[in-house]
């Protein structure tokens, strides 16, 4: 992903920097069971614009929405007064919070890997994707792979073990892969044997050969289980294949498929093997040419979750325009715009304002592109989404209408629960900045008790002394560097290469 | 050191690798010597540790008891315990016995082995990467501990020497290395090591090579692969006896290495050693013990302090690894370490008092630790950190032999128990304390610390020098290339036509200096020790051989330097720096 193609960056470097890096997920915030938000602009997504509104939570669900509502008793109230409240923004395509590689990207199929076996809650983009008013993300394996791993949503529960953060009920999904990314993952070194697909046709063939696979493995159960309940004994069962498990809950209705896309052919392909199967792709993910193919899309009942305003940072985005989102959305497909990166993330809402600018959609359609669009297209919107009675308290309080430039987070509260506060966040950094020197001075001092240790420890840990050090150490720098040789150069461009396919191998 | 196969074995003593000149000479002693010193028939096989303070782990410490030792076991424990007429009455005064320690986990008494190949017996090409859970990637759980623990592995005697009398021990490398075994550290063939096997089914999580190295390269992918190895062994086992019960019409089942190589630990429930340190990692761990429906054992436990009650909740036992996380050596100094970091590295040494506090059975491991003295300063800190020492002896003794099922016969000093003891001169976790002996079933061995220097070094022995001695094959020489450090440590490596060896410890003290080697011999590693004087420009002492008594004068001068001619024109260019 190429950050530098990213018009918005600034504003979101701007916003990341504001969010010290945490040492630690906080325990989790033990909420009131009652909130009171009064005053506030209530942007439901269901149901337009309340002025001077308040929301009554009880036990981490919107219990009121209403412009007079009464401060229950022992209600912790939040005022509202000039901020804007929006459901918690819903990223579709997220890959913060994995631990160990985001790609299983040694083989074609890799659906026997599950994104819910490695969610990482400490990751510290959980919490700064919270600074942006995010409150879920579907949580995908890379697109290394044709099909890839099983995904997870998530909610963004900082400070909760992993275990507390998969979003209750939301339905299991898996992530399918198509073009450039899948056939170039077949790169190898010299000697090594290239990995299957190398083109288009090979991703297509892929796919049509693991579910055939899966066809046959679910058919062998059918047949064991049929044999077992007429009653004959002793029969040596069909293995359990793990790869293949997720594929026949595929073709069961029972997991979602979340299919990076670029072109229009590779869409109608996969569109056409689905159909062929019996199964449907639930999403279609970046789709940067699903404007050229949008009515097949909303007629395949397949959803799209694109980019707002990224293009040509390689072959197959050259055709990407930032009307996508609003030329679908208008031919009836449900859109959704993601942010396939862990900065991005922090400023969806600003995302969704373009289109706006690009294709006219109006304040609630931009709105509903980062909350109850992806809510419907990851199977959640009963429980998230808009702010409606009987809804999960997961909202986003910002101090500007956040479809505003200026709009920053001031509150996210997923449950009920307020997982981050702007106002407390500035209010800790001292504390926790002196408990790092503190540290830091204690093991400066350990070091110093070991003869042995002390010049890397000292150095390490002392601030003095690496500033002390500092002129020496940039006097090599000063001489004329040597030129590099070519094979630096190729070099170069492997590792930029590599570190592209292993970053999410994302776009 | 004396141990009684050396010397009964005396005449079956082969010598396998000379690396010093001395070593001819070793064995001429050695063959000369028996006779005269045991003409009686060895080393003795009774012992009682008269009058020492003896702690039993298993009750109260006592004072002034004794300890009897017959043929390998212990046979009497207490103030009252008779001594029997032909034991060897060490005098306890001063002392204390602790039960041998034990590493609880380690690759200690298994020398670093080429794995086995893949699937079909068949070594598969290191380059070949895997395809798929099928090709069974860095799988060898058919490897077993037992049958690869050998005694030429040199850690066995510096272990040993620190006190630890057994250890734990597994092959290392991959997902399923293979099966761990408990190991005594001594013996006269390797059988002799094992004391049970299998114990325990180590696994490793860690992905294998990284981009473009095969299946699986993502942890992600690792896991899929464990949980699907274990459905197959389960399936394995399943289908085997049914298949069993009624070949015909049937296809049999498939044959798998793997599988086979799991499946008794597999219905036996061995304890499958997960690996986890983090809080994220430790959370995992107790998911995948229980969805795996195994006995599970965490190792790593560094983190335990944030999750020490969750572990209790679900009664795991947790192997806590002494090598404490510390700042990284030649890290980037502009680079600060997050809070979450410093954190860790502060506190990871109270995990041990948050597991105890908890209930939680833990034990101790050397981890990455290679200098074994090392591992109870490492404890040491874990004590200082809020952990009872009973606790922390604990973990080094009967808490290991509990969680790996062997406390029924070591562990602790009891009546019938195998008689592993480490005997020293004061409280195990005191810095000050020597170890001054060692029994492994029931055999002695003591142990001599090397001096510190004491006193401020005279002068510089950093160089090149020429050593010369005479052993009874004629005049020898050989080359040391030391390196002393300010506070007269002395390091470097000794050479000769014969090999070369690193100097292990060394110092420069006043005038005197000290250096020794250690070389391998049929019976084990050997120290050679060079002690005498340095008076500026030559040095000028004894060689002794540690465990034959055997000693030899020399004389060391810096060649080139004109104080001696002699040794000058051999190696002018020794002489370089």
């Amino acid at each position: 992903m190429n950050r530098a193609l990213k018009l918005t960056a600034i504003v979101g470097a701007f916003l990341a920097l504001f969010v010290p890096r945490m040492a630690n997920a906080a325990p989790p915030p033990e909420g009131p069971s009652v909130i009171l938000i009064q005053n506030a602009t209530v942007l439901t997504v269901s149901h337009g614009t309340l002025e001077h509104a308040s929301i009554l939570i009880k036990d981490g669900k919107i219990a009121e929405v209403g412009l007079s509502i009464k401060a229950p008793k022992d209600a912790q109230i939040i005022d509202g007064a000039g901020q804007f409240v929006m459901p918690g923004i819903i990223d579709c395509h997220s890959h913060i919070a994995i631990d160990g590689g985001v790609n299983e990207g040694s083989v074609s199929v890799s659906s026997m890997a599950n994104i819910a076996d490695v969610i990482d809650s400490d990751d510290i983009d959980i919490y700064r994707d919270l600074a942006g008013g995010v409150t879920a993300a579907n949580i995908l394996h890379g697109s290394a792979n044709s099909i890839g791993g099983q995904t997870e949503v998530i909610k963004l529960r900082w400070g909760q073990p992993a275990e507390k953060l998969p979003f209750e009920g939301a339905v299991p999904g898996i992530k399918f892969a198509l073009g450039e990314n899948p056939k170039r993952s077949n790169f190898s070194l010299p000697g090594q044997p290239k990995r299957y697909p190398a083109t288009r046709m090979g991703v297509e063939e892929t796919i049509r050969g693991a579910f055939a696979e899966a066809r046959d493995y679910e058919k062998t159960w059918e047949e064991y289980d049929k044999r077992v309940a007429a009653g004959e004994k002793n029969l040596i069962p069909p293995h359990r294949d793990l790869k293949l498990d997720p594929l026949v809950e595929v073709l069961q209705g029972k997991r979602y498929v979340h299919a990076h896309c670029y072109r229009e052919d590779e869409i109608l392909m996969l569109l056409r093997v689905a159909k062929e199967f019996g199964f449907k792709v639930r999403t279609l993910q970046h789709v940067l040419e699903g404007y050229k193919v949008a009515d097949e899309i909303a007629a395949a009942g397949t959803g799209a979750s694109t980019f707002s305003d990224w293009w040509a940072y390689k072959v197959e985005a050259y055709d990407a325009i930032p009307y996508n989102a609003a030329v679908m959305t208008r031919r009836g497909v449900i859109v959704s715009i993601n942010s396939d990166d862990a900065e991005e993330a922090t400023h969806l809402n600003q995302e969704a304002a373009k289109t706006m600018k690009f294709g006219g959609l109006s304040h609630d359609e931009a709105l509903k592109l980062v909350t109850i669009n992806p809510a419907m297209q990851l199977g959640i919107d009963k429980r998230v989404g808009s702010i409606d009675i009987g809804k999960d308290a997961d909202l986003a309080i910002y101090n500007h209408d956040p479809l505003s430039a200026y709009a920053v987070v001031q509150k996210t509260l997923i449950d009920g629960r307020v997982y981050f506060d702007r106002q407390r966040d500035i209010a800790e950094r001292p504390e926790r900045e002196k408990e790092k020197k503190a540290l830091l001075e204690k093991e400066k001092k350990a070091a110093e008790k070991k003869p042995d240790a002390t010049v890397n420890l000292g150095r390490k840990s002392g601030e003095k002394k690496s500033e002390e050090k500092k002129p020496d150490e940039n006097k090599p720098e000063d001489k004329p560097k040597p030129p590099q040789a070519a094979v630096t150069g190729a070099v170069m461009d492997f590792s930029a290469y590599t570190v592209a396919l292993l970053s999410g191998g994302a776009l | 050191m004396r141990s009684s196969w050396i010397w009964r074995s005396a005449s079956a003593v082969r010598v396998v690798t000379f690396s010093t000149s001395l070593c001819v000479t070793a064995l001429f002693a050695l063959l000369c010597a028996v006779p005269s010193l045991f003409a009686q028939g060895g080393e003795p096989e009774y012992f009682a540790i008269r009058g020492a303070k003896v702690a039993p782990v298993s009750g109260p410490p006592m004072e002034n008891a004794t300890v009897v030792i017959s043929r390998g076991i212990i046979t009497a424990v207490g103030k009252d315990a008779v001594i029997p007429a032909e034991a060897w009455v060490i005098d306890g005064k001063g002392l204390t016995v602790y039960p041998g320690l034990i590493d609880s986990f380690t690759d200690v008494g298994i020398p670093a082995a080429v794995p086995a190949g893949g699937e079909g017996g068949g070594a598969r090409r290191p380059q070949e990467s895997a395809r798929g859970p099928q090709d069974r990637p860095n799988s060898t759980p058919w490897r077993s501990a037992a049958d690869e623990a050998s005694l030429s592995d040199k850690r066995i005697e510096t272990w040993r020497s620190a006190g630890f009398t057994t250890v734990v021990s597994a092959p290392k490398g991959g997902f399923f290395p293979g099966q761990a075994a408990v190991l005594n550290l001594a013996g006269e063939r390797a059988g002799d090591l094992v004391v049970k096997s299998p114990v325990a089914i180590p696994l490793g999580l860690q992905p294998s090579g990284g981009f473009l190295s095969g299946f699986p390269d993502s942890l992600m992918g690792v896991l899929s692969y464990v949980h699907q190895v274990w459905l197959d062994t389960a399936w394995s086992v399943n289908a085997q006896t049914l298949y069993e019960q009624n070949p015909r019409g049937v296809q049999r089942p498939r044959y798998d290495r793997t599988e086979a190589g799991l499946s008794e630990a597999f219905e036996e429930k061995k304890p499958v050693l997960i690996p986890a340190n983090s809080s994220l990692q430790l959370r995992r761990a107790l998911e995948l013990a229980e969805r795996w429906e195994v006995n599970g054992v965490i190792y790593g436990g560094q983190m335990a302090y944030e999750v020490a009650p969750e572990i209790a909740a679900k009664k795991i036992p947790v192997l806590v690894n002494l090598k404490w996380p510390e700042a990284e050596k030649d890290a980037d100094p502009d680079e600060k370490p997050s809070l979450r970091t410093l954190r860790f590295r502060d506190r990871a040494p109270s995990s041990p008092a948050a597991l105890a506090k908890a209930g939680v059975k833990f034990a101790f491991y050397s981890g990455s630790i290679t200098a074994p003295k090392d591992i109870l300063k490492a404890a040491k800190k874990s004590i200082d950190a809020g952990l009872a020492p009973d606790a922390a002896l604990r973990a080094l003794t009967l808490s290991p032999a509990e969680i790996f099922g062997v406390a029924d016969r070591l562990g602790s000093i009891e009546n019938g128990k195998m008689a592993d003891l480490v005997v020293t001169d004061g409280d195990l976790f005191e810095e000050k304390t020597k170890i001054k002996m060692v029994f492994v079933d029931g055999h002695k061995f003591e142990i001599h610390e090397p001096e510190k220097p004491k006193d401020a070094p005279k002068g510089d022995v950093s160089g090149t020098w020429k050593l010369s001695y005479t052993t009874p094959e004629g005049s020898e020489g050989s080359t040391a290339d030391l390196s002393m450090e300010k506070d007269g440590t002395i390091t470097g490596m000794i050479t000769s036509h014969r090999g070369t060896a690193n100097i292990i410890r060394g110092y420069l003290s006043g005038d005197k200096i000290s250096f020794t080697i250690n070389i391998p011999l049929d019976q084990g590693p050997t120290d050679i020790i060079f002690s005498g004087t340095f008076d500026g420009t030559s040095l000028k002492g004894t060689i002794n051989v540690s465990n034959l008594g055997l000693s030899l004068d020399f004389t060391g001068v810096k060649p080139g330097s004109r104080s001696n001619a002699e040794a000058g024109a051999a190696s002018q260019e020794g002489d370089a720096r």
